[in-house]
């Protein structure tokens, strides 16, 4: 991938140009089937972007010296981790990539959990840092069932490329690990059953209390970013490999549209977990999974 | 006016996120709110959104005859929300103290101490009738933005019975209009 193809890919497709619109509408679509779920008509389409149009006219609280600087920073860091990860994805069959770009996606989704927890502890809130500590041992907990389920197909199809991944033929291990990828995507994206960061009944709204404005959008914008990456990579790794270029788009498109909505039944059909339980729930449920997955993966490469 | 204006101002009207606080209320008003996004009424349809934080908010929902205690931390919320914002007060009692008129223990009405865009009259008042005022005050929200000029105060109109015949009225509904008119 040389640097026109990398902009190209990081700017306009499956980049910033059609990843903001296609992260709006997930937006949507998570809001709008939770509000059908619970019997009521919910948002209107074009209402993300209303969102993100109002809150870039507002006002911004002044912020001063470095720990100003910091809160101004982490939002547009984690925008543009989000939208790094979005142009990683082999949408086009085509499009290239190079050895070891899943390692880079999986760092580049992890910045803007880390940007989060960052965000909590700067801005001094007693919220903001009760919310933070919460995402940073959330964070811990998924991520190694998180990681262990990417290794293991990663290490059951013997490669690290994107694109090859995308292409090869699902074996029955892939799955084990997309699913244990699914049980981690509530976790990642906050999401009803582990929406414990930005728990709106008990701490406001977590790690993000204090910021207003712009500010708010972009944090906005890299959720919604994130949304793009998260489904997008599970996607890339359930869908049927097809060669033909827009048939392959439809079929990328359908699996994260499919996954949206699977998510939002889940969150619209669960409770809150204490965080207590949610730990539990990673470390002694689902780590056994992972574990299994992984050995199965590592067993097998060895007696081939 | 430009593009970009219109476009903000529209948003403006189609996206009001609101803070709720209660200032001293029986909590007749804030069960009424809370109903106003619930599915039978469903605000959300209007872009409506309940935000945890004052910071992230537009519209600054106070209920209550706004008791000693409660006026600190409304001028402090009120602070707290970056503009343009806009101030609905929901129920009777924000407009004129309603049944707790000349107690000790208030400090009302509530537009002594930060300009109020919206009276919502009722006792409490039906979730349409919130609705309604919650719509009014994102209009009057992107009317501000555009305009900079300082908006006199909206009472909108009763809707259902009114304060139940809880006070002079003898539940004609006369009650909240009368008194913030005159």
């Amino acid at each position: 991938m040389n640097m026109t193809t990398a902009l190209a890919r990081l700017l306009i497709f499956p980049g910033l140009l059609f990843a903001i619109p296609g992260a709006w509408f997930i937006l949507w679509v998570e809001r709008k089937a939770v509000a059908l779920m619970q019997g009521r008509i919910g948002p209107p389409f074009m209402q993300p972007f209303f969102d993100f149009i109002k809150l870039l006219g507002k006002d911004t609280p002044p912020r001063e010296g470095i720990g100003g600087m910091l809160m101004k920073a982490w939002p547009l860091i984690a925008v543009s981790a989000a939208a790094g990860a979005v142009g990683l994805l082999p949408v086009l069959p085509s499009s290239g990539g190079f050895e070891g770009d899943l390692i880079l996606l999986l760092a580049l989704l992890e910045v803007p959990s880390m940007c989060i927890i960052a965000a909590g502890f700067s801005s001094r809130s007693i919220f903001g840092e009760i919310g933070s500590a919460r995402e940073a041992v959330l964070s811990v907990s998924y991520n190694i069932v998180f990681l262990l389920a990417i290794l293991s197909i990663a290490a059951s199809q013997h490669t690290f490329s994107l694109a090859t991944l995308a292409q090869l033929p699902a074996s029955p291990l892939r799955w084990l690990g997309v699913l244990a990828l699914l049980i981690c995507l509530p976790a990642k994206l906050h999401l009803n059953p582990f929406s414990l960061p930005n728990a709106e009944q008990e701490i406001y709204s977590g790690p993000m209390t204090e910021y207003a404005g712009p500010e708010l959008a972009m944090w906005e914008l890299s959720h919604g970013l994130e949304w793009v990456a998260a489904t997008g990579l599970v996607a890339t790794l359930a869908a049927p490999h097809v060669t033909f270029g827009w048939l392959a788009i439809l079929i990328f498109v359908a699996f994260s549209f499919g996954i949206v909505l699977m998510l939002s039944a889940v969150a619209s059909a669960t409770a809150r977990l204490a965080i207590d339980t949610t730990v539990r729930f990673y470390w002694q449920v689902t780590l056994i999974f992972a574990v299994l997955a992984i050995s199965s993966a590592l067993f097998m490469r060895f007696r081939s | 006016m430009n593009l970009w204006n219109k476009l903000m101002c529209y948003s403006r009207r189609r996206s009001p996120w609101l803070f709720h606080m209660n200032g001293g209320s029986c909590n007749g008003c804030d069960i009424e709110l809370i109903a106003s996004l619930t599915p039978r009424y469903d605000a959300e349809q209007l872009g409506v959104r309940l935000e945890g934080s004052p910071r992230h908010a537009d519209i600054l929902c106070i209920t209550g005859p706004i008791t000693h205690n409660a006026v600190g931390a409304i001028k402090v919320v009120y602070d707290q929300v970056f503009g343009p914002k806009a101030v609905v007060a929901i129920g009777s009692c924000p407009a004129t103290t309603n049944v707790f008129i000349e107690s000790r223990t208030l400090d009302g009405p509530l537009n002594k101490h930060i300009p109020v865009d919206v009276f919502v009259p009722g006792c409490p008042p039906r979730p349409d009738a919130i609705i309604q005022g919650v719509a009014k005050a994102a209009e009057i929200l992107a009317e501000r933005a555009s305009k900079k000029l300082p908006v006199a105060p909206v009472v909108m109109p009763l809707v259902g019975e009114g304060c139940g015949g809880a006070c002079a009225c003898g539940g004609s509904g006369g009650c909240a209009t009368k008194e913030v008119q005159a």
